[in-house]
């Protein structure tokens, strides 16, 4: 099967301009990214903020270009042929303000679709279509500056698939949406993708959730580099092993995580403080290293207020990968 | 959600070429040429503001007994005016705007020609901003009594013509060089409104001004295609004309393919530097 995407060794390092002197000069934001989704994958990007999620897709869609490093995109290179590749390729952000408000969502839609050359009837029908499995058919003629915020990243959406691309990318398609519209919106993308042979849809996102039970393939991302790709069962399946526990407990008052992955039989410990309690989650490496962790937790005077055992997930494996939560990654950046 | 089958499986016709860079001009066009039907409030800006300028021309003139013709002048720079605003706050700016709603990745993205946007808000801006001058003309004519007596439909759609196309070139060239300059776009903007008024003989003659100064704010075509078109309108002999009316048509159509030919090079020069650089298309700095 031939790929939709293929990168070999993708960077991209942006010039920091305006800093003090003391700051850094550049910033990695992707290094040395290999990446191959086949031709009618649905593939998702997991990374916290600033992992690079965002550069990658605007590399694939001509947007920018990489500091070194090779890309092909729907059987072309992107820095030889980026003509060859636009009209094959879409791409919608989470939370984009494109279009122009005083038009309405039917005019929006048909402006972008004139920039792909869709004969306005064409246009028009797959227009009226869209936005009807959307649930946006109603909305036809509202002013799009009148859209409440889920309703204008569904126009958006629809705006990506109007000019039936080959390949079409969303960055953070569920982004500000709420809990019906997000489950809307997603399964409007699978069944665009299962209904559609060969056609590939890439997203990002930061929501474990999206692409543990979206995606076919995920591909986790952290500073600008790709850690692990697989599907999300095989993702977790390293995982399937060990033992997680969830803990809440009495608040730790200065004694870090620390103590606890000293323990012998503990992975990974993360910590999470909420007013009036700490949430710890352990990865151990099997069931009885629980016994030292809550000998240790008595002995620290530590309350065990809740514990709960989970199966694996996608945030474990990022846990598992970098040591750190998404949460964490994002607080301790900038 | 339905997921209805057909609806996600239909493939779309697309045209490619010249007819989808047309579909494009007109795709990009629309949102100006709807504007001016759905914002009324232009209305007040657009036309009463320049009558008002010309009014306050129009009693100086009068006051001191100026030739009856500087009422015509003065309306018919009033009427261009409005395209001398267009391009300044529509077309110059435009694609920072584009930047900050983030439209012009989009567009850069679009298996189009970012020419055909350019020349898409160009047509509607001039589509829009015809009738606004065409509103102040007949005000003009009806208040004021301006009495034009055209010696040559031709040659003054021809100089209108061109005039337009060297203007909005210009614009068109300046939205790049804007779009570079960031922010201080806006302050240029702003600066350059003025002394236009006055350097490009929007109420009198362009030869009432110095040769050299005439001559240097012919850069901005609204000027010539001012003179020639007063002198298309107006009986000869009624006022010094700068140029040549051959003359100026020579140098409008000079000025309108250096503009057009401007904006190309810019333009192409915008898009491989907000590639390279990746700033350009984002509006988080
Ligand atoms: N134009 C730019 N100039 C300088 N630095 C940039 C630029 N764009 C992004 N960065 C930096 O590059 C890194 C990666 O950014 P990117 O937007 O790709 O992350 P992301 O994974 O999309 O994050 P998020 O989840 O917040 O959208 C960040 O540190 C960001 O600050
Ligand atoms: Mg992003």
């Amino acid at each position: 099967m031939q790929q939709a995407i293929f990168t070999k060794k993708l960077s991209r390092i942006y010039k920091l301009r305006g800093g003090k002197k003391t700051e850094p000069k550049e910033l990695i934001a992707l290094k040395d990214v290999d990446l191959e989704v086949k031709q009618g994958e649905l593939f998702g990007l997991l990374g916290p903020n600033g992992a690079g999620k965002t550069t990658l897709i605007k590399i694939l869609t001509t947007l920018l270009a990489p500091s070194s490093g090779e890309a092909w995109v729907a059987g072309h290179n992107l820095s030889t042929d980026p003509d060859r590749v636009r009209p094959l390729i879409n791409m919608v952000s989470g939370g984009e303000s494109s279009g122009y408000g005083l038009l309405t969502v039917r005019e929006n839609l048909w402006m972008f679709a004139q920039f792909y050359g869709i004969p306005s009837q064409v246009a028009n029908q797959r227009i009226k279509d869209l936005l009807e499995v959307v649930g946006l058919g109603d909305r036809l003629n509202t002013k799009s500056s009148d859209l409440s915020t889920g309703l204008r990243q569904k126009m958006n959406i629809v705006r990506g698939f109007l000019t039936d691309p080959e390949v079409l990318f969303l960055d953070e398609p569920t982004l500000g949406l709420d809990v019906g519209a997000s489950r809307d919106v997603r399964r409007f993308i699978r069944s665009w993708v299962d209904q559609n042979e060969g056609k590939t849809l890439l997203l990002t996102t930061h929501y474990m959730v999206e692409a543990d039970e979206l995606c076919d393939r995920v591909a986790i991302i952290n500073n600008g580099q790709v850690l692990a790709c697989d599907t999300p069962a095989r993702l977790k399946r390293d995982l399937q092993k060990d033992a997680i526990f969830r803990m809440e407990v009495s608040p730790l008052n200065g004694a870090g995580a620390g103590v606890f992955e000293r323990l012998s039989g503990v992975r990974k410990v993360t910590h999470e403080a909420k007013d009036g309690s700490s949430t710890l989650e352990f990865i151990l490496a099997e069931e009885d290293a629980l016994g030292a962790v809550v000998n240790t937790m008595t002995q620290q005077d530590i309350h065990i207020l809740n514990l709960q055992k989970r199966e694996p997930t996608l945030e474990d494996v990022f846990v598992s990968l970098t040591g750190k939560s998404m949460a964490e990654v994002e607080k301790s950046g900038d | 959600m339905a997921t209805d089958t057909g609806v996600l499986t239909r493939r779309a016709i697309k045209v490619t070429g010249w007819r989808l860079f047309i579909m494009t001009v007109i795709g990009r066009s629309y949102p100006r040429v709807v504007g001016l039907l759905r914002e009324r409030s232009w209305f007040f800006f657009d036309i009463f503001l320049p009558v008002l300028g010309v009014s306050s021309y129009v009693f100086v003139y009068r006051a001191i007994q100026a030739p009856e013709v500087y009422v015509g002048f003065v309306v018919m720079g009033g009427a261009m005016t409005a395209f001398w605003l267009n391009v300044l706050w529509s077309m110059g700016s435009q694609l920072y705007w584009e930047k900050e709603s983030g439209n012009l990745g989009l567009y850069i993205m679009a298996p189009n020609s970012l020419m055909a946007i350019l020349l898409g808000m160009a047509l509607g801006g001039l589509f829009a901003t015809l009738q606004r001058a065409l509103v102040i003309t007949i005000i003009g004519m009806l208040v004021f009594g301006v009495d034009f007596q055209v010696t040559s439909y031709l040659q003054l759609f021809a100089v209108f013509s061109l005039t337009m196309v060297a203007l909005y070139g210009m614009g068109m060239m300046t939205s790049s060089i804007f779009l570079l300059l960031g922010r201080e776009a806006w302050h240029i903007s702003n600066l350059a409104q003025e002394p236009i008024y006055l350097a490009s003989g929007f109420y009198f003659p362009l030869r009432s001004l110095n040769f050299w100064v005439a001559a240097g704010a012919s850069i901005v075509p609204l000027s010539l295609g001012l003179d020639a078109m007063r002198q298309l309108v107006f009986p000869a002999g009624s006022f010094p004309p700068f140029l040549a009316v051959p003359t100026e048509i020579g140098i409008l159509a000079v000025l309108s393919v250096v503009f057009l030919a401007g904006a190309k090079l810019l333009l192409d020069k915008m898009e491989r530097l907000a590639i390279a650089e990746g700033r350009l298309t984002e509006s988080r700095r």
